[in-house]
């Protein structure tokens, strides 16, 4: 296990360029062990593409990012290893069974043989799953969907996970109870790095950056933001900033 | 309410064992923007395709404008205009291409029907010689949005077209719906955000193939009986957990940057933030509140359970 | 009207903004008929070639030696039995092999005809040609010279393995246009349409009150053009790189062309109304229809060689009352008189198929 200095996502002078475009231009900034971290932008701003630098799919144009101890440009392998990702678009095989989807993960990350079975065993009961664990994930509503997404994502005890709209068209009650997942996570120490377009869960993060165009235009407690724009909800400080005011 | 535009009767939708709509009855008044209001797999866009008259109710009837769904499918056609949930235009034909070819197959041009989408249309048409699919996400609902326009239809569906756009656009979405409504078109929207129910005439909640209500925005916050207060201080997780176990607490969920608490009887709100700052050991703001559509939302769905 | 031309356009623009594809659809059928063109009439170099003399005497050294003497072959390897023969080409280490009677010269001098026998490894039909019409031709050329005085002769026994009734050099042509014709209107059209669903552009059209036969006529023209471009231009390169003869009537020739892309397109038609996805049209078209083509219509096997219940199986195929039309057409310079039964079955398969495309067509979404 690595050890971290005070922060746990170290972003310096990030840019990536497509050509003549500039995706992501020269973002930095920090964050702590154990923190919510908002990622807010509209449409092509550039969240995906840092997403994909930050969790070592992409390689940066320039700049650095240590996650989770390791350099995203150097060690992208190692980064993969010690992060979890959760995505609303896919994250779990809908023909394979509840119990095969965390077998498979858990597999993925390296978890010794041994430790799966009971892995799956609390990993269901802290779910309230027990029952559901031969069912085809398919079969499954969308809510548990996602709870066992989340789960499975962090089935390796992974110090930083990054959740890319993990609520995106679930009912509002599961969208809370989702929440208070990434809530015991934060509490127990897990670092989560969450974007959405539910303005309203910019206001459940400790930090919330917003990006346009490629650069980070404003970073900070949604308290402060919102006093900075002279707002009361963080819809409102979104869409001045999209608007340019 | 105006002249009933659409009228909906018992309509059910089975796909094999699943029953994605179960006996929905319910009418629309021409010029009325109305709202299905729903999480995903509650049955939004099976409705909104029977309607379009994509796919046939397995039991059932409807009509819009004195037209059968089913019978006059043809007819209906012609006075539909329709968006889909996702992006549904040719990605290969530029801005102006699209829009030419969808005025041309529905019998008109664009400088026919122009004054009908301007508003909409003006917007992208510095870009009408680039490929839709080079469009960013706004756009291309712009785009979409004055492609089911231009044939001047008497009704308009629009499958949530909020849904994955960010913020800005779907405010500028609301604005271009507002104005389509004060032109008298009857217009039909699904969305799974609740803030958005705020915007129609009427709205129906809807979940898992059933209708729980349906009522104008005002009335259905009106409606809403239970004492509700705003909870805020620091700690916010543990300060959920902690208000969850005091006996008055009927539910307490998480709301932007505060906690909305629902109690089982009425209560001082300054007595109640007394009640919670000595359980807790930390300030705590509690205000009494009236509810907002997504707490009315919840409350139905708890209530329904 | 309008709204259909507006329809034909897009598809157009469709086609033409695709590059790679545009690409591989007008290149591939070229591609393929110069490879296939050029593998066939190039000449044979050093071809390895085994004997199993059974007489080692003067004769059989002698007609040895010329043969290997000529650039076309190589010596592999004398063998001692007619097993070897089997293991050697079953390995792949020969092309041909050459065997002689025992007693040859004997034979030879008693005018008793001894025999030679050529096997050649057949599953490349036409180096194998080459390669026993050259052998053939020496031994008779060393008969001729000298045996001049004498009344009798050897008998030369050729024997074609793994494809026993080898067909002619140029049947590559029809049969390339066969299977390109097939795979562009088939394939792509049902591909063009699976988009659509894929897509959800489908469902506006489904909203808008365009026809269903506007929709599939307008899908089949770009289809239908870029077919006859193809078919044109395979057959000029054939007929001017590869000097293959045009026996028949040209106009009868492009008319049963078109019919069989018509035929073609409705069975791209058909299958798109039975898929949802691009990759399923592409699934579908390849093995439902590229794998029998190729197989069943006797382009690359003689139909009469395939097993009795294949044969049966072949009736069914468009592809192989094409090709016997084709081959009669070009080759063999038959009139339409004669082909007009082969032609009524095409056609029978081509109403077949659109009006049963047409019925599938569906105006809903299931």
């Amino acid at each position: 296990m690595k050890s971290y200095g005070k922060y746990i996502v170290e972003v310096e002078n990030l840019t990536k360029k497509f050509g003549d475009f500039v995706a992501v231009d020269n973002i930095s900034f920090n964050v702590k062990k154990g923190e919510i971290f908002g990622f807010l932008g509209a449409n092509g701003a550039g969240k995906t593409t840092a997403m994909k630098m930050l969790t070592g799919l992409l390689s940066p144009s320039s700049g650095n990012a240590i996650v989770a101890g390791w350099d995203v440009e150097k060690n992208p392998e190692k980064v993969k290893l010690n992060i979890g990702y959760m995505s609303q678009k896919f994250s779990l095989y809908d023909d394979l069974r509840v119990s095969e989807n965390i077998r498979l993960y858990a597999g993925i990350y390296k978890i010794p043989g041994k430790e799966i079975k009971i892995k799956i065993n609390t990993l269901l009961e802290e779910l309230g799953m027990q029952d559901l664990r031969k069912k085809l994930v398919g079969d499954l509503p969308l809510g548990w969907k996602q709870k066992l997404a989340f789960a499975v994502a962090m089935v390796h005890d992974p110090p930083v996970v990054f959740l890319d709209e993990p609520t995106s068209g679930v009912d509002p009650i599961t969208r809370r109870q989702f929440w208070e997942m990434i809530y015991k996570a934060s509490a127990d120490g897990t670092t989560l790095f969450v974007t959405t377009h539910y303005l309203d869960e910019a206001e459940y993060c400790t930090r919330t950056s917003i990006m346009v165009d490629g650069e980070i235009k404003a970073l900070d407690t949604p308290e402060n933001l919102k006093q900075q724009f002279e707002v009361d909800n963080m819809q409102d400080v979104f869409v001045k900033l999209a608007r340019g005011l | 309410m105006n002249k009933t535009f659409v009228n909906i009767e018992n309509i059910s939708k089975f796909y094999g064992e699943i029953k994605a709509l179960k006996n929905i009855s319910f009418s629309v008044g021409e010029g009325e923007l109305f709202g299905l209001i729903g999480p995903d797999g509650g049955g939004k866009t099976s409705l909104i395709r029977i309607l379009t008259t994509l796919l046939k109710p397995t039991e059932g009837r409807a009509e819009i404008n004195g037209m059968d769904i089913v019978k006059d499918f043809k007819k209906l056609r012609k006075i539909i205009g329709y968006m889909p949930g996702r992006f549904s235009l040719y990605e290969d034909l530029t801005v102006e291409e699209n829009l030419k070819f969808f005025a041309t197959i529905f019998n008109t041009t664009i400088k026919e029907n122009y004054h009908l989408i301007e508003d909409i249309y003006s917007q992208i048409e510095p870009f009408k010689n680039r490929r839709a699919g080079k469009l960013s996400g706004g756009m291309k609902q712009k785009l979409a949005l004055s492609c089911a326009l231009i044939h001047k239809p008497e009704i308009l569906f629009l499958d949530e077209p909020t849904t994955g756009i960010d913020a800005v656009s779907r405010v500028e979405l609301w604005e271009m719906l507002k104005k389509l409504k004060d032109q008298n078109l009857t217009i039909i929207v699904s969305t799974p955000y609740m803030d958005e129910a705020n915007l129609c005439d009427r709205v129906a909640f809807m979940q898992k193939g059933e209708i729980m209500e349906i009522n104008p925005p005002e009335t259905i916050i009106q409606e809403f009986n239970e004492p509700l207060y705003s909870v805020k201080g620091d700690d916010f997780y543990h300060l959920l957990l902690e208000l969850r176990k005091m006996e008055i607490t009927k539910t307490a969920f998480p709301f932007g940057d505060s906690i909305h608490l629902t109690a089982y009887n009425n209560i001082n709100p300054s007595e109640l933030n007394a009640m919670i700052e000595e359980r807790m050991r930390i300030k705590t703001e509690t205000q009494k509140i009236s509810a907002n559509i997504e707490d009315c939302f919840m409350a139905k769905m708890i209530n329904t359970e | 009207m309008k709204a259909f031309l507006a329809f034909l356009k897009k598809e157009f623009y469709h086609v033409w903004r695709d590059p790679r594809s545009l690409l591989i659809l007008i290149g591939m059928p070229m591609v393929q008929v110069i490879l296939f063109g050029f593998a066939i009439t190039n000449e044979i170099v050093d071809a390895k070639i085994a004997i199993l003399d059974n007489s080692k005497d003067e004769v059989t050294q002698e007609i040895s030696n010329k043969i290997l003497s000529s650039k076309y072959f190589k010596l592999y390897e004398y063998l001692s039995s007619k097993d070897q023969i089997e293991r050697a080409f079953k390995k792949g280490k020969i092309k041909i092999a050459l065997v002689f009677e025992n007693d040859f010269s004997q034979k030879l001098n008693r005018n008793e005809n001894p025999k030679v026998q050529i096997i050649a490894d057949a599953t490349d039909p036409n180096t194998a040609t080459t390669l026993i019409n050259y052998i053939s031709s020496n031994i008779l050329d060393y008969q001729t010279k000298y045996l001049k005085n004498k009344s009798g002769g050897l008998e030369v026994v050729s024997k074609m393995e793994f494809n026993p009734q080898l067909k002619g050099v140029y049947l590559f042509v029809p049969g390339t246009i066969t299977i390109i014709l097939m795979l562009i209107s088939a394939m792509m059209t049902s591909i063009s349409i699976a988009r659509e669903k894929e897509k959800g552009t489908m469902e506006i059209l489904l909203v808008s009150p365009i026809k269903p036969l506007m929709v599939i006529v307008g899908k089949v023209v770009p289809y239908i053009s870029l077919a006859l471009i193809n078919a044109v231009t395979i057959l000029l390169l054939g007929v001017f790189v590869f000097g293959l003869p045009i026996r028949g009537s040209l106009l009868v020739l492009m008319l049963e062309i078109i019919l069989f892309i018509i035929t073609a397109l409705g069975l791209g038609i058909f299958i798109s109304t039975k898929v949802n996805t691009q990759q399923d049209a592409l699934l579908i078209s390849l093995m439902g229809l590229l794998l029998p083509t190729i197989i069943l219509s006797g382009f690359i096997y003689p139909i009469e060689s395939l097993p009795e219940i294949l044969q049966y199986v072949s009736h069914v195929i468009p592809a192989k009352w094409f090709l016997i039309i084709l081959r009669d057409i070009m080759i063999k310079g038959t009139e339409f008189g004669l082909i007009i039964k082969e032609t009524l079955i095409l056609f029978g398969m081509m109403m077949f198929f659109l009006i049963i495309s047409i019925k599938n067509y569906k105006i809903r979404l299931e």
